[in-house]
């Protein structure tokens, strides 16, 4: 039994100068066989393999992990959570993952720092009045808490923007997801993790996959660089790395791996208490419990895997929050990075069974998948534990590139394409 | 930033240009004597190589042309530049 | 407070100039040259800020860009204010203004420091643990007070006064850093020919070596000092090179490709900002780059080693022989190393008592002989144990070490003292090297992290390659230079260097103390209070990776992003874990390498200079007539035209109506515009639109419809046939950049054998649309040469005609459904034509109607707009255009994808007409529309893309996507809206004149 987290433990260990606090999770040596290897030890694949443990009595899995778990994506977002998109498919999975993002730290007993500060979407022409019109009305009929607000509301909200009528994109409205907001994105690996060792799931780190075996058209294990691991379900999470171990499987997906920017300022006192996104002029911001202004940047139009992207790119978000919020100029960026974001087609992720037996993607998160952590693996978990969709994700399969039956989120994804 | 060598114009500047995605990806001759399977290949499916890709870029803000790189999508470095129809370099 | 601690003189500074400035609201004085930090301790102040975490009182620790504590609030509350500026960079002016962070009600006094007495606590990650219970409090009490005590200094609160500048810069050899390991590179350089740039982050060169008066260190059997000097006074008057002061590098891209931000303004007053320009951003492009961007001095981690007065101390020698100030009447210089013995020679000459820690047994350096001789007390192999002083150190504790160094013997040493001056050895910052994708390898000996291999074409000298002596900087400089720009000769060819050598090397990360850790703060990130515990119960937590270290304990995320802290952090770790510290690697080194104002990134493209606006050639007249604007892409569209107090819609209303009944003009020259030409321009058309044109008359149009492979409307547009191999095809608005790269790529790529030639023409013409039966008598009168009759000129053809002698390009098309013409001419005659339109209609009440009349006017018709009615999910099917899509054709873009299982489905969401039951009430545009308001969950069937009030028909009309909306033509569907549901009933979309009788009226 690990230690229970709280005010109590605290002190009780504070009293021993916090030298008696358990491992949050083990450092294994992989096992020859598990019941089902996730590969990526990112907030999803961790996520996965907590969901698969708890509610499909999975005990006999591993995460296998390239580097350091949380080390991808996970750690380098903007960690913003919302549920508003248009679609239905789109709209319930999302709002599951809200759901349970809104009980996270309770259950797995560590403090995920969801922060309900709601996220407004700003409107700068009369089509992005139309757009975001639709899906706050889409949003409401599916019991999700948006509104519209008008420009003046816009004020009322957030101050400091710019809503001068003046200004080259004026903001024309937008619309409040009030239950939306942010969470701490290494917490939520870390705590997944810790839930997920503490009922035996294996987090294998520093141990990269370099081949999938398979036997005629089903899997067999996997080669890493830990040697040989036999399974019958291996669950790729692996983010911009996806389409690396699809080549391996010898299957292609409708990927494209890019460069996404972020910075933060240096930290300040509470300047904002919300968080604002802009399609039309670009910018996302919204302010750390440190005190730094986090400010998502577009990605890059190429494929690349260097985890750096190009100046420009940086260039033109801060440009953009300098016409919403002049009074950041003397701002200084403190720091900027990169992630490498799987993206596709309909800007929809791939929650889904392939043409090989047993083996399961869940990929194409694009630059919006944080937010979905907690029910991209519950649903993912779901998945493999069945080897059947749930009804959740059921639209978000493979075949749709096919059918053509695709989830065109362009419109409420947060970065343009 | 990368500085691409246009096969027409010499060295430019990476925002110059705009990226196409992967090379010799061939549009079909007769795609209606396609299965739905082969036609969302082509129209859907990337290597998205981390490595050595072949890749196509367009000179946007120069001479508008479209030709081919070569170019290590793990560190940015470009091997090779050719033009539209030419044989792609095999080593 | 009154006494001065400016003791020597010094040539660096101009005592002339005395300066005056505010440090929480006292006055103080410095001189020119001064940084914030060296005036400060001129008058005695240590006491700057307050830690983040445990709000403990912090003062000066460096003299540069690595300064973890002494950050300041500058320029008051106006809006000149900046937060978080480091007190050792900024350099003083008159009248500057700074006040301390984080700290309530003042730096002495803080209510924060409750904190400190609650740290057994809160340890590293603390937050993680606990706040969970019971729930609620998260929303009410736990987050709000985790919030309240976010940041460090306040964000301004008003727009920027100042503006910022970009430059872009292109040379052969750009070398960063003007220490002495730099200025000789600059120089043989230049001397070589190349074009050269020197940055420099100082007010003037040298680096540290420029106030080097030790005997000891000689060049050319010059004192080092003197000798630089002189090579700086060379330099200026070389020829090829450009030196950048106050310069500093903040980005190293790949591709050699760098950025630098020079400082224009924050050293002046705010009176010699005359030209408010504040700070240039350099974007560079160099063939080759020279790193010399020296290293920066290690602090000791041991038992409340934070205090004021606490500092590194090679800086304290910058304080005293740069800046003639003392940092203490009674100093002990704590060391691991002999070049601290430089600051402790350096004070003692200028008669400052000091006496020397040193952790090592002994040391052969002459340095050290040179002390002990001039009768300075030097307590080998102790350590520092505690110190004493809140606000200011006034003793420390030494003891002692066991010849392991694992433990400390003996009794303690007290030692009064007013400043401690620390030194853990030298890192070199690579992390510019780095940062350009450079590999790094770790050198044992000394424990430090090399440049290895490089990227791009670079190399690194000096001090950041590991070269810390004098003899090694010079020479392998000289050597490394030579060839990497590949020349033969240097004037330092002969050059003689004489220097101490560094003797007996030991490293102990966390030394050791008598209380058991647990009972100590050793801090090793001073400003994010994290300190070698919290790394240690990081690590027995599970956390091995750097990266987790970090982030669990927020090492090395303050503004100085670890410059101090992360090789202690590394060295903890390796150390605990028996790792060798080279097998750890390091955290990755961002951009940029110190922080970098927002302003400077962005440069002029604030305000009107956001975004390019386009405007059409008569976007005066609009002007003029008060026409409302709307943002289309970047055109700026005319929306409508209010007379007197009217309100959109009752301008819309009697624009429409104007329009119908005798004669509108729209200004349509945004549209985009694609000239081609060639033998293949019919089969090009045939393949890039779903229908037939090979069959299309010279001087005939036709409206095409334009998908994306994947079988989605994309765009659409008018195309008319100027001459057997010519066409004009337009697009629309603001898809017509795409549509002619996407039309270029297939010509280039997939269609190369097709003679096609495409040129847009968008700004080449402008278009007047004058619309309404009147429309005919209005041409009729300014083409007096061209019958207007539908035998020779019927809808959907064109014509070329003179207006005044200009040639213009007259089409009739109509997007109204009235009896309509287009008129192109050359832009430049736009003003002139739309004014030639109005005088000519004013006895038909031509009335200039903008976009809102325009898409009320389509809409009655059923005429789509791509991207209003279209969301790139609908195919022509959708749209019920199966008219326009040819089954004849073999190939169009799409088409394939048109016969896929989903796109086949009769039951998709398509374009249908609704009206609602009450004539009066308008749709909202993106309203959602069910069949069923009870049913759980509710099933959306489609939504509104737009809706008007129609004048001609006297009721609300929308056009809608509705599933399965072919089929439900006469159903009753439900709008349901916040606060009331819309009854509407499915119908055609063509509202108006559904037999186009009136295109020929």
């Amino acid at each position: 039994m690990k230690n229970n987290y709280s005010i109590f433990s605290l002190l009780k260990n504070s009293l021993s100068y916090h030298e008696n606090w358990q491992q949050a999770w083990r450092d294994p040596e992989p096992k020859k066989e598990y019941e089902a290897v996730i590969v990526g030890g990112g907030g999803h694949g961790l996520a996965t393999a907590f969901y698969l443990a708890k509610k499909h009595n999975m005990k006999n899995i591993a995460v296998v992990e390239k580097g350091w778990i949380g080390g991808g994506n996970t750690g380098r977002n903007t960690t913003i959570i919302r549920s508003n998109y248009l679609w239905d498919a789109s709209a319930g999975l999302y709002d599951h993952a809200l759901k349970l993002w809104e009980n996270l730290s309770q259950e797995i007993n560590y403090n995920v720092m969801f922060s309900q500060r709601g996220v407004m979407n700003l409107a700068h022409n009369l089509q992005d009045v139309r757009d975001l019109k639709r899906r706050t009305h889409a949003n409401r009929l599916n019991g999700i808490d948006a509104v519209w607000l008008s420009t003046e509301e816009v004020k009322k909200f957030c101050p400091i923007i710019n809503t001068s009528p003046d200004i080259r994109y004026p903001v024309l409205g937008g619309t409040l997801q009030r239950r939306a907001g942010t969470a701490r994105h290494d917490a939520v690996a870390w705590g997944y993790a810790r839930g997920a060792d503490a009922m035996g799931v294996d987090i294998i780190q520093n141990c990269e996959v370099k081949g999938i075996k398979r036997i005629n058209d089903a899997v067999e294990g996997l080669e890493t660089t830990k040697g040989f691991i036999k399974t019958k379900k291996i669950g790729v999470v692996a983010a911009g790395h996806s389409s690396v171990i699809a080549n391996m499987a010898g299957i292609r997906l409708p990927l494209e791996s890019k460069p996404l920017q972020a910075l933060v300022s240096e930290p300040v006192k509470p300047i904002i208490d919300t968080v604002v996104m802009s399609n039309a002029v670009h910018a996302y911001v919204s302010q750390s419990d440190k005190g730094e202004l986090v400010i998502g940047a577009g990605t890059d139009a190429y494929v690349s895997y260097t985890q750096r992207g190009s100046h420009d790119v940086v260039e033109g978000t801060l440009k953009a929050i300098l016409e919403l919020y002049p009074i950041f100029s003397r701002m200084k960026m403190l720091r900027q990075w990169g992630g490498i974001v799987d993206i596709c087609p309909d800007a929809s992720p791939i929650i889904s069974k392939t043409s090989i037996k047993g083996l399961y993607f869940n990929c194409g998160w694009g630059t919006g998948g944080f937010k979905a952590t907690p029910g991209s693996g519950d649903l993912f978990a779901h998945t493999i534990a069945n080897d059947e969709p749930h009804a959740l994700n059921a639209a978000f399969n493979i075949n749709r590139f096919v059918s053509g039956d695709l989830v065109d989120e362009h419109g409420a994804a947060a970065v343009a394409h | 930033m990368f500085i691409i060598t246009c096969p027409f114009c010499g060295e430019r500047d990476q925002s110059e240009f705009s990226a196409g995605g992967e090379a010799h990806i061939v549009r079909p001759k007769q795609p209606t004597e396609l299965s739905d399977d082969e036609w969302a290949d082509f129209l859907f499916m990337r290597k998205n190589i981390k490595g050595i890709q072949f890749e196509r870029w367009n000179h946007a803000h120069g001479c508008r042309k479209w030709f081919n790189v070569v170019r290590d999508t793990s560190n940015d470095k470009i091997y090779a530049v050719y033009k539209m129809g030419e044989k792609p370099p095999s080593n | 407070m009154s006494e001065n601690f400016r003791s020597t003189e010094t040539k660096f500074l101009d005592k002339t100039n005395r300066i005056s400035f505010k440090y929480n609201g006292k006055k103080y004085y410095g001189y020119k040259g001064d940084t914030l930090a060296s005036a400060l301790l001129s008058n005695g102040v240590h006491l700057i800020g307050r830690s983040f975490k445990y709000h403990r009182p912090r003062g000066i620790m460096t003299c540069g860009s690595e300064e973890p504590n002494a950050i300041v609030q500058i320029g008051g509350n106006g809006p000149f204010t900046e937060p978080n500026v480091r007190a050792t960079e900024q350099e003083i002016y008159e009248g500057l203004e700074a006040s301390s962070q984080n700290c309530w009600p003042n730096v002495k006094f803080d209510v924060g420091g409750i904190n400190n007495f609650i740290s057994p606590v809160i340890p590293a990650g603390f937050y993680y643990k606990t706040f969970m219970w019971p729930k609620k409090l998260w929303y009410s009490l736990y987050e709000p007070a985790i919030r309240m005590s976010a940041g460090l200094g306040k964000s301004p609160t008003q727009p920027d006064p100042e503006l910022y500048d970009h430059n872009y810069l292109h040379c052969d050899v750009l070398v960063v850093g003007g220490g002495i390991s730099g200025i000789i590179a600059a120089s043989i350089s230049a001397d070589n020919g190349n074009n050269t740039v020197l940055i420099d982050d100082k007010n003037s060169l040298g680096g540290s070596t420029i106030f080097q008066d030790d005997e000891n260190f000689k060049i050319d059997d010059e004192i080092s000092s003197v000798w630089l000097n002189n090579q700086i006074k060379n330099i200026k008057n070389k020829k090829n090179l450009i030196i950048k002061h106050r310069t500093s590098l903040a980005a190293y891209h790949s591709y050699n490709y760098l950025l630098a931000r020079e400082n224009l303004g924050d050293h002046k007053s705010l009176n010699e900002r005359s030209n408010k320009l504040r700070q240039r951003l350099w974007k560079i492009r160099a063939k080759k780059v020279i790193l010399a961007t020296g290293s920066i001095e290690r602090p000791l981690i041991f038992n409340n080693n934070d205090r004021p007065g606490v500092m590194l101390a090679n800086s304290v020698k910058k304080y005293i022989d740069y800046f003639g100030v003392r940092c203490g009447n009674k100093n002990v210089i704590f060391t691991n190393n002999d070049s601290a013995y430089e600051t402790a020679i350096s004070l003692n000459k200028k008669g400052i008592n000091v006496t020397i820690v040193d952790i090592r047994n002994y040391s052969s350096s002459i340095l050290v002989k040179n002390a002990k001789n001039a009768g300075i007390k030097i307590y080998w192999n102790h350590t520092v144990v505690d110190t004493k002083g809140y606000r200011r150190i006034k003793s420390i504790q030494i003891m002692e070490m066991s010849n392991d160094g694992t433990n400390v013997i003996g009794s303690k040493i007290n030692l009064v003292c007013d400043n401690l001056s620390i030194s853990g050895g030298w890192t070199p910052m690579v992390h510019l090297f780095t940062q350009s994708g450079g590999k790094l390898k770790f050198r044992d000996s000394d424990q430090v992290f090399l440049p290895n291999i490089a990227m791009s074409d670079q190399i690194s000298i000096g001090s950041c390659n590991g070269n810390f002596e004098l003899d090694d900087i010079i020479k392998n400089t000289i050597s490394d230079c030579k060839n990497f720009l590949s020349s033969s000769t240097t004037d330092f060819d002969l050059i003689k260097v004489s220097c101490p050598k560094q003797k007996e090397n030991k490293n102990i990360w966390l030394l050791p103390n008598d209380k058991p850790l647990g009972k100590t703060k050793p801090f090793l990130d001073f400003q994010n209070d994290s300190t070698a515990k919290d790394i240690k119960l990081a690590m027995r937590e599970g956390f091995r990776s750097i990266e987790h270290v970090k982030r669990y304990t927020t090492t090395g995320m303050g503004t100085d992003q670890g410059k101090l802290a992360n090789m202690h952090a590394l060295g903890i770790i390796s150390e605990t874990a028996g790792v060798k510290m080279g097998s750890l690697g390091t955290t990755t080194f961002r951009p940029p390498y110190t922080p970098l104002t927002f302003g400077t990134i962005v440069g002029r493209n604030v305000g009107t200079f956001f975004d390019i606006t386009r405007k059409t050639p008569m976007h005066a007249w609009h002007e003029n007539h008060k026409a409302k604007f709307e943002n289309v892409g970047q055109w700026k569209r005319a929306w409508f035209y209010p007379k007197g107090n009217e309100n959109m819609d009752q301008s819309v209303q009697r624009e429409s109506k104007a329009a119908r009944e005798s004669a509108g003009i729209l200004d349509a020259s945004t549209l985009g515009k694609i000239d081609i030409k060639g033998t293949d321009a019919s089969e090009f058309l045939n393949r890039v639109y779903t229908n037939a044109w090979s069959k299309l008359g010279i001087g005939k149009c036709r409206y095409g419809l334009m998908l994306n492979e994947d079988g989605m409307v994309y765009d659409d547009g008018v195309t008319t046939r100027l001459s057997e191999n010519h066409y004009l095809m337009t697009t629309t608005t603001g898809g017509a950049a795409n549509v002619l790269s996407k039309l270029e790529d297939y010509l280039q790529t997939e269609w190369p054998e097709l003679d096609v030639w495409l040129t847009s023409v968008t700004d080449h013409f402008a278009t007047a649309s004058v619309c309404g039966p009147n429309s005919k008598n209005i041409l009729k009168k300014l083409f007096p040469n061209i019958e207007f009759n539908d035998e020779t000129f019927p809808h959907m053809s064109f014509k070329n005609a003179e207006l005044d002698g200009i040639h213009c390009r007259i089409m009739r098309i109509s997007f109204t459904g009235e009896h309509s013409y287009e008129i192109n001419i050359e832009s430049k005659y736009g003003k002139s034509l739309w004014e030639k339109c109005m005088d000519a209609g004013k006895e038909f009440n031509i009335t200039p109607y903008g976009t809102e009349t325009m898409h009320l006017l389509r809409a009655e018709k059923g005429f789509i707009i791509v991207g209003q009615d279209t969301d790139g999910t609908m195919t022509p099917i959708d749209l019920q255009m199966d008219w326009i899509v040819s089954k004849k054709k073999y190939d169009f873009i799409g088409k394939r994808s048109l016969y896929r299982s989903d796109t086949m489905r009769e039951d998709r969401k398509q374009l249908v007409g609704l009206l609602t039951d009450n004539p009066s009430e308008i749709l909202e545009e993106g309203a959602q529309i069910v069949q069923d308001e009870k049913k759980q969950p509710i099933e959306m069937l489609g939504h509104v893309t737009s809706s008007y009030f129609s004048p001609n028909l006297n009721k609300s009309i929308a056009l809608a996507v509705v599933k399965n909306g072919k089929k439900l033509k006469g159903q009753k569907l439900l709008v349901p809206m916040k606060d009331k549901t819309i009854k509407v009933t499915v119908s055609d979309f063509i509202f108006f004149d559904s037999k186009n009788e009136r295109l020929n009226a």
